[in-house]
């Protein structure tokens, strides 16, 4: 299968990027990894990688030439494969039919040396011909979103303007708001590819500290007004012989805070983080000889009421060992809360692929100072133990602040 | 608009009477054979079902016999009355030039005739049962057709109302079909009258004002909004506006009718101007083109508990009516009132019926032709509603004088209009006044079906000399980087 060669962001802020020189030439035999280039960035000057095997069939930027990031540089191919309809044969004619041209009238001028470019809408590089609208085309890039991953509506799965305003209207990290509403159609995860320094740090972090490297983020939280909506829920709730627990109403807050914080709602692989659109909690309940997982899947539109309901069933089922497996799986992101054991605090083990678990200790009245005076409240530790190759110190600390905010004034949820 | 996910028919369509040898009972029973009826019907026997089509009159409907088709012919025969006087410049000298509106009108009558014999062609190879009557449902999948051999009561489990419209009536000007018309009667004149006052400057009084100016008759146009074609982009509606008055087509716009005195000779209309004055106009005949009204009445609603809405069949996103079984397409049951829509709306409706729809009715996307002289098209926005929109536009307009095949043909008036969204370069709005506008639209419509941008139209290439180069240039235009201008 060809695979795009793009220019690529090789620093994090990095639009445009020159080309120094082709370290290799076309008909050259490539296997993934190899250097193809160096390129000058905003930055420095940067390898750039081979992301699959093959021959190098087509280099599509001369050197000394600049191309806008996400432009399609060259073409990996098996060395008999047609590569026509991804960048064709002659030279400076050649354009991905619609996408060149939708993208031809907007994109900032190319260089002549660069007329082949073919600007593709993401840098993971699709197999074959997205059918899809010029239109369509011009949006997802604008919204940032991957024609590819777009289900098309139209005739034959065509990707039209529609598909593309729902997609960019799901959960994403720029959306202000959850989206409480029906799943929005379309993948339920986006893949961002993995940058050349994420990829240093995810090298270095595994050989430091081992295959999930782990750091850990601890707050303490004031949990007065969560027990008074805790009380004022379970009033209501009396009557329908429901009764909702502090980790229910921790884990809807996690789950609302992921839903906005979709950075960490995510996964490592080796070439791409796959950030969910969905968000799926797993709760870890103790079992007999053991522990289980099971998982809240969409937590974040599902109501106090429902998750206090959910969880109890599934926590039953869980100790009586009957769980179906797509029922303890599929968690984005995982709570264990020991309060009930009087454990102030602890650090709970990432349960991989998950990047993610936030472990919670008890509510207990302790003495703090307010306006200088001491005090007494209730107060509660959480620590989160975040995938260092996915969550930085900064992110994990923005998600946390939020689900601080959450568990202090739970009416911000509603926000 | 899509079909919802959980569309569900009322019924399911497989059925067995289509074996059944009761002649009465149908799959689909569809009341009414103009541009809407006659095209579900036919899409229905195509997709397997046993169809009946009920007419009262002319298979073929108002579109076919007495709208869209004749008046296209009678405007064919303005054309050339009007050309004959320029054809001494093409180098044809002709002797005296003798119009006769009777046997434009004649020829219509034919071009109609042929028309609806090939409907009647058409449900003949489609095996559909064309049921000849005025068409009432009596409830519970029923239809009661009453003929000329009396009543017929006949079944089916999907009903489709397509009745159409007729032309409204003023209660200052009652249509009496003698001195005060409606486009019925203008259509098949015996003679051209020496004045004519029409009533309301939509499309179709300006097609009539065409045809009757063109063949002598002195025509006043009352118009009460403050442009004619008020549906059009002004820009466009400004162009016809100008050439009217310079064939002597008296114009007046923003003006209200305020009384009409019906005499033996003639007819006196009163009008308000613009300028807070009183005006009169003695004309010999008059038409009343102030649009259409639904044909709801006397066709069963309320036994069928079908409820009217607005004077429109009351129908839902997917074209159901009130009544479990019973659909409506086409002018009765919502804007806009155009043959194209309810042909569309027709199949879509069918396909789904019979589980085998793919997309909706492009209602975003419905051209509007005026086919006066010079011709007017347009679909998407006008330039004011776009602005109004709040939308970020830009505007190419390239002129026919401009263009060497407009200029070969002798037809310079107008020009192509693109209104483009500069944030995507969609095309919001086309409009065309001139030369093959009617025609020249379709790309637009392809176009924007197809959600091009703007770029892509300028770059597809178009043949030289021809008037679809104006829509590239247009489109260039659009740009800020137009050729020829």
């Amino acid at each position: 299968m060809a695979t795009k060669v793009h220019m690529e962001a090789l620093s994090p802020t990095m639009e445009e990027g020159q080309l120094v020189r082709w370290l290799k030439k076309e008909g050259d035999a490539i296997a993934e990894g190899d250097i193809l280039a160096e390129i000058e960035t905003d930055k420095a000057t940067m390898e750039l990688v081979a992301r699959g095997s093959g021959v190098l069939r087509r280099v599509a930027l001369a050197e000394g030439a600049t191309a806008p990031v996400g432009t399609v540089i060259g073409v990996i191919a098996a060395a008999d494969e047609d590569i026509a309809g991804i960048v064709g044969a002659g030279a400076g004619t050649a354009s991905d039919a619609g996408a060149g041209r939708a993208q031809a009238g907007s994109a900032p001028a190319a260089p002549p040396a660069a007329a082949v470019a073919v600007p593709a809408s993401a840098p993971v590089p699709p197999s074959g011909r997205v059918k899809a609208s010029p239109l369509a085309r011009r949006m997802a890039v604008d919204a940032g979103v991957a024609i590819e991953g777009i289900a098309g509506s139209g005739p034959g799965g065509r990707v039209v303007k529609r598909d593309v305003e729902a997609a960019a209207a799901a959960p994403r990290p720029a959306a202000a708001a959850p989206a409480f509403a029906a799943a929005a159609p379309g993948p339920e995860f986006e893949d961002v590819p993995v940058s050349q320094m994420r990829k240093t740090i995810a090298k270095r972090l595994v050989t430091s500290v081992g295959p999930v490297p782990t750091f850990f983020l601890t707050t303490e939280i004031d949990a007065t007004r969560l027990l008074a909506a805790r009380e004022t829920v379970n009033r209501k709730l009396e009557a329908d012989g429901i009764k909702a627990s502090i980790n229910d109403f921790i884990l809807k807050a996690v789950a609302v805070a992921l839903a906005r914080h979709p950075e960490v709602n995510a996964q490592w692989s080796d070439t791409v983080i796959r950030r969910f659109r969905r968000v799926h909690i797993g709760v870890a309940v103790a079992v007999e000889d053991g522990l289980i997982t099971p998982v809240v899947k969409d937590a974040d539109r599902k109501g106090i009421a429902q998750i206090a309901v959910e969880v109890r069933e599934l926590a039953a089922r869980g100790r009586e060992k009957k769980l179906q497996p797509d029922e303890y799986t599929g968690a984005t992101f995982s709570i264990s809360n020991l309060g009930m054991f009087g454990i102030d605090e602890f650090t709970a083990i990432i349960n991989p692929p998950e990047s993610g678990i936030l472990a919670v200790g008890q509510v207990a009245d302790k003495v703090v100072a307010d306006n200088g005076q001491p005090v007494v409240r209730p107060r509660m530790r959480m620590t989160m133990s975040c995938d260092h190759r996915v969550v930085d110190g900064a992110t994990g600390a923005r998600f946390l602040r939020t689900v601080r905010e959450y568990l202090e004034e739970p009416a911000m949820m509603l926000v | 608009m899509a079909w919802k996910g959980d569309f569900t028919p009322h019924a399911p369509m497989v059925s067995d009477t289509r074996w059944n040898l009761a002649d009465n009972t149908f799959d689909l029973i569809v009341i009414g054979s103009g541009p809407g009826g006659y095209v579900a019907a036919i899409r229905a026997a195509q997709l397997g079902m046993k169809v009946a089509c009920v007419e009262a009159d002319k298979l073929g409907g108002v579109c076919n016999n007495i709208g869209c088709i004749p008046t296209k012919a009678m405007l064919e025969s303005a054309k050339y009355a009007r050309k004959a006087g320029d054809l001494k410049d093409f180098g044809i000298t002709v002797g005296d030039v003798k119009l006769d509106l009777g046997v434009a009108g004649k020829r219509a009558k034919k071009v109609a005739d042929q028309g609806s014999r090939g409907v009647a062609f058409l449900f003949k190879k489609n095996k559909i049962e064309p049921v000849t009557g005025w068409g009432r449902l009596a409830g519970g999948g029923h239809v009661t057709v009453s003929g000329k051999d009396g009543e017929r009561t006949i079944s089916a489990k999907h009903i489709i109302l397509a009745t159409g419209s007729r032309a409204k009536s003023l209660p200052i000007l009652k249509i009496d079909g003698d001195r005060v018309w409606s486009s019925d009667h203008a259509v098949f004149p015996s003679a051209a009258p020496a004045s004519l006052g029409i009533i309301g400057a939509g499309a179709i009084g300006m097609e009539f004002a065409d045809v009757y100016s063109a063949f002598g008759t002195k025509v006043t146009v009352i118009e009460a909004l403050e442009q004619v074609l008020p549906l059009e982009d002004a820009d466009c509606a400004a162009v016809v506006d100008k050439s009217y008055r310079k064939r002597g087509i008296d114009i007046m716009v923003s003006a209200r009718l305020e009384k009409a005195d019906v005499g033996k000779d003639g007819v006196t209309l009163t009008v308000a101007t613009k300028d807070g004055k009183t005006k009169t106009v003695e004309v010999e005949r008059v038409l009343v083109a102030v649009g259409r009204a639904p044909i709801v009445d006397d066709i069963g609603l309320e036994k069928a508990g079908v409820q009217v809405e607005k004077g429109f069949i009351k129908v839902d996103d997917q074209l159901r009516t009130t009544a479990p079984g019973v659909y409506a397409i086409g002018d009765c049951a919502r804007p806009p009132l155009l043959a194209h829509k309810a042909s569309h709306e027709g199949i879509k409706l069918v396909e789904n019926l019979a589980g085998q729809g793919h997309g909706w009715v492009d209602y975003d996307n419905i051209p509007n032709v005026t086919y006066c002289h010079p011709e007017v098209a347009s679909v998407g926005l006008t330039e004011k509603q776009a602005r109004d929109r709040g939308l970020d536009i830009e505007v190419g307009s390239f002129p026919w004088s401009a263009n060497g095949r407009a200029r070969t043909a002798g037809e310079s008036e107008g020009f192509v209009k693109i209104i483009r969204d500069r944030k995507y370069s969609e095309v919001v709005g086309a409009h065309i006044v001139g030369p093959g506008a009617s025609e020249l639209i379709a790309e637009f419509v392809l176009g924007r079906h197809l959600e091009t941008t703007v770029e892509e139209i300028e770059a597809a290439i178009h043949p030289h000399p021809t008037l679809s180069e104006a829509i590239a240039e247009a489109a260039l235009g659009a740009l800020g980087r137009a050729i020829h201008i």
